[in-house]
């Protein structure tokens, strides 16, 4: 752990912030890319325990015999990767990092993107992680090294930083989808669309799926909410809103019934959870992005 | 290969329920290559484990097969035969054929699975549904499609016993790879008798929301 406020500690003259004296801390851009190094690799080879309780209760609410076998081997492969130092899936896909930073803090020696995609090449090199990236749609060159890392930035109070990582796999991404609602579609066309979505991804996705969903904002801001909707912790934890907590429950019936089922074979659980986030929006507005994630959840958050 | 059908996979609809404690039938042991008898016989649904060699192949690999074919070049292997694994493997770690070997969506070859089906492919092993200008060419040329199942890439990797580069070798994990595997499962899903297990399984357990 770094030390919180370096330069007060220091008794150097704190940058005068506001009118009033207060602690820039000094987070070195190297600590970043350690730190993304070593969560890649874990992602990759552990999936986290909270991920391995879910499949489990999946197995014992999995009602169609080929659907248990499928769970049953998810399970075995989470152990095997772990104890193989092997990644858990071979798509260890695109590293994306959300990174919710102190406004009072001061990244020093360098680039922070480029500390962030040194951090992605080292933990892909060194945990035998597939470099998955061209570095363009058109030409489709292999960058080699898994670089770049997707990244979403965000201000915050505070002198901490939030780093999560999401390794986020194609095959499930593609299945993902956007679409402009009206407000007369209302929450009823929200849940059509969210299960219209969960059917024609079928075993594409790699069921069961972790689902995030991100309402209102822009176009491009209910993307994002979706795709961070992914990283919350614990998996299948409800949202802290309860209505949007009653909307996920009715969304993981609404899914389950689709009879999809694991690996897409047919059965009783096609989604482990639903995690749907909320903005405001305009009033003539109801976006909804529908983020796919498969049972291979890879996801690790800490604080610098 | 006893060809008979597994009934807790039938797709005669029925109460799921009934079907809940039924244990499936165990997995057949296939020796690859596979014959024209074996893949007659096979039934979407069936569990088996396949044994013997491989190629794989993935999406920048099979836009080459394409090109090589319009440009009126060889293949890099004769697909008459052969088993098709749609995979891109993670780096093998030293002392090991391959790394995480898992399989990857086969809809993204498409587009091109006829051109190798019509040559003679008789298996393709991936995840997710295939077109039905797919399924018509396999049904007409004897070629089954299995899915193995994805996210079980660590335990797959452990099946296989050998890896060498045929082609495209500047693909890297997209290059064209002669396996050898050992006790693969995987599950038949598309059988040449109008059997789909991507349809008729999610269609047995389908329910109506509460």
């Amino acid at each position: 752990m770094l030390d919180a406020y370096p330069l007060a500690r220091s008794g150097m003259r704190p940058r005068r912030v506001c009118g009033k004296p207060c602690g820039v801390r000094e987070i070195p851009v190297d600590e970043v890319a350690d730190t993304v190094r070593r969560l890649c690799v874990e992602a990759n080879h552990e999936l986290r325990g909270d991920h391995v309780d879910v499949l489990r209760r999946a197995r014992e609410r999995e009602q169609s015999p080929i659907g248990r076998e499928v769970l049953d081997r998810l399970l075995a492969n989470a152990e095997v990767s772990a104890r193989e130092r092997i990644a858990f899936c071979q798509d260890t896909g695109y590293a994306v990092c959300f990174l919710e930073i102190g406004q009072d803090v001061h990244f020093t020696g360098g680039s922070l993107a480029a500390a962030l995609d040194r951090g992605v090449a080292e933990g892909y090199r060194e945990g035998y992680l597939r470099a998955s990236l061209v570095r363009s749609p058109v030409d489709r060159r292999n960058t080699g090294d898994n670089t770049p890392a997707m990244v979403h930035y965000d201000l915050v109070e505070g002198s901490d930083v939030r780093l999560t990582l999401l390794v986020k796999g194609a095959g499930c991404d593609n299945m993902s989808a956007l679409r402009m609602l009206t407000p007369a579609a209302g929450v009823e066309g929200m849940k059509r669309f969210v299960v219209e979505t969960i059917e024609a991804a079928g075993p594409s996705a790699s069921p069961p799926v972790t689902v995030g969903i991100g309402m209102g904002g822009t176009f491009d801001r209910a993307a994002v909410l979706a795709k961070k909707a992914l990283t919350r912790e614990p998996t299948g934890s409800p949202s802290p809103d309860p209505r949007l907590a009653e909307l996920e429950a009715e969304l993981v019936d609404a899914i389950d019934a689709t009879g999809i089922g694991p690996a897409g074979f047919g059965g009783t659980v096609t989604t482990v959870a639903v995690h749907v986030e909320a903005y405001p929006t305009h009033i003539a507005a109801f976006p909804v992005a529908v983020n796919l994630d498969c049972h291979s959840h890879r996801v690790r958050a800490v604080t610098l | 290969m006893t060809g008979s059908r597994d009934a807790s996979l039938a797709s005669t609809p029925a109460d799921p329920t009934q079907h809940a404690d039924r244990v499936r039938k165990p997995p057949t042991s296939i020796r690859l290559p596979l014959d024209a008898d074996t893949v007659r016989e096979l039934r979407s649904g069936d569990s088996v484990l396949l044994s013997g060699p491989l190629v794989t192949g993935r999406d920048a690999a099979h836009a080459r097969f394409a090109a090589a074919l319009s440009a009126g070049e060889a293949l890099p292997f004769d697909p008459a035969g052969e088993t098709l694994y749609f995979v891109g493997p993670t780096p093998a770690r030293p002392g090991h054929p391959i790394g995480a070997a898992g399989p990857t969506t086969a809809s993204r070859m498409d587009a091109w699975s006829p051109l190798l089906v019509e040559r003679g492919l008789r298996g393709m092993i991936g995840k997710g549904r295939r077109s039905d200008a797919v399924k018509d060419a396999m049904a007409r040329h004897g070629c089954v499609y299995f899915g193995a199942i994805e996210g079980t890439a660590a335990l797959l990797s452990q099946c296989v016993t050998s890896s060498e580069v045929i082609a495209y070798e500047d693909l890297g994990a997209e290059a064209v790879h002669r396996l050898e595997v050992r006790d693969f499962p995987a599950l038949v899903v598309d059988d040449l008798h109008g059997g789909d297990l991507y349809r008729d399984g999610p269609a047995r357990w389908r329910r109506v929301a509460r």
